[in-house]
């Protein structure tokens, strides 16, 4: 399964998901900003990170990118997209998934582990996890999930919302919501969830030396889902 | 020619930043705010010399990247 992560100026979680990518079998290739085209790919992963220094909103520079007409093109005839953090927030620029990331409720940079319940499985990102509820990091300014009324029905009603924040037991709560996102929201896949973006980092778990490996669940799932 | 825009948050999306502002305001003494919602302001000049094609052009670049029209409304103002 061949792999590209694309960097922009200022990620920072691209070297980390390059490792992630490879430690579970990726052919994973770096991809610069500028570039005009995506290597052949399985899988597009735009990483975390502070691209263009979060300027005017977080991701809008990042998502007018040269190389990001190639990735919406790949995401509109199929390919498998996902954005993590950073990524999340270049993919709701785009346009590829609804709804904004606005800056969290209590204005605190959140930097923890939290527990994420899975909504639904009936994508190839989650497809056969046999857990209901991973355990991963988050680390961001700007994870508050909002959308218009309207989008939200539309993504309720397609089943669009990947992962919710819930404590360990799959609970979902206002008080498990870190960042005040609408409904807990952590992740969201586009109609046809070929798309996600979430807000956790499943790269940075996973190996016992970090804080724990679900990350690695996800990734060895995802190689499968694929294959 | 130069073309100001001022973009502003929709009036249901929460502004964490205009509520601190409110509240040091208010801690301040300054304690007849009803609300402080914060915006962004912008002056472009551009090489345009007709105003209504200047604005057109603004006007394009807020839809495409300056305003998230999900969460922002944007405003141009008159060129001077």
């Amino acid at each position: 399964m061949k792999s590209s992560v694309i960097t922009f100026p200022g990620s920072n979680c691209d070297r980390d998901m390059d490792v992630a990518l490879k430690k579970f079998g990726f052919k994973n290739k770096m991809v610069w900003h500028a570039d005009a085209e995506l290597p052949k790919s399985d899988l597009v992963v735009l990483p975390g990170g502070f691209s263009y220094g979060d300027y005017l909103r977080c991701g809008s520079m990042a998502s007018k990118s040269k190389i990001m007409q190639s990735v919406i093109n790949f995401a509109n005839s199929g390919g498998m997209v996902m954005g993590i953090c950073n990524g999340f927030q270049i993919l709701v620029e785009t346009g590829l998934v609804p709804g904004v990331l606005l800056r969290n409720k209590y204005l605190e940079f959140i930097c923890k582990n939290v527990f994420v319940k899975i909504k639904d499985k009936k994508n190839k990102y989650f497809k056969n996890v046999d857990n209901e509820v991973l355990e991963l990091h988050i680390a961001h300014n700007e994870g508050n999930y909002f959308c218009t009324k309207d989008q939200l029905k539309e993504i309720e009603d397609n089943n669009q919302i990947a992962i919710n924040y819930c404590d360990e037991n799959g609970k979902i709560e206002d008080r498990f919501n870190p960042n005040g996102s609408i409904k807990n929201i952590a992740g969201i896949f586009n109609k046809e969830k070929n798309v996600l973006g979430m807000m956790p980092h499943p790269e940075r778990m996973i190996d016992t030396s970090l804080s724990g490996e679900d990350g690695s669940l996800f990734f060895k799932n995802l190689i499968n889902n694929l294959k | 020619m130069k073309i100001s825009v001022i973009i502003t948050l929709k009036k249901d999306v929460l502004d964490p930043q205009g509520k601190i502002i409110h509240q040091t305001l208010d801690g301040m003494g300054f304690d007849d705010v009803n609300e402080v919602r914060q915006g962004k302001y912008f002056e472009i000049d551009t090489k345009e010399t007709d105003n209504d094609k200047a604005k057109a052009k603004v006007e394009e670049m807020c839809k495409k990247l300056l305003a998230n029209l999900v969460i922002e409304n944007y405003k141009i103002i008159d060129s001077k």
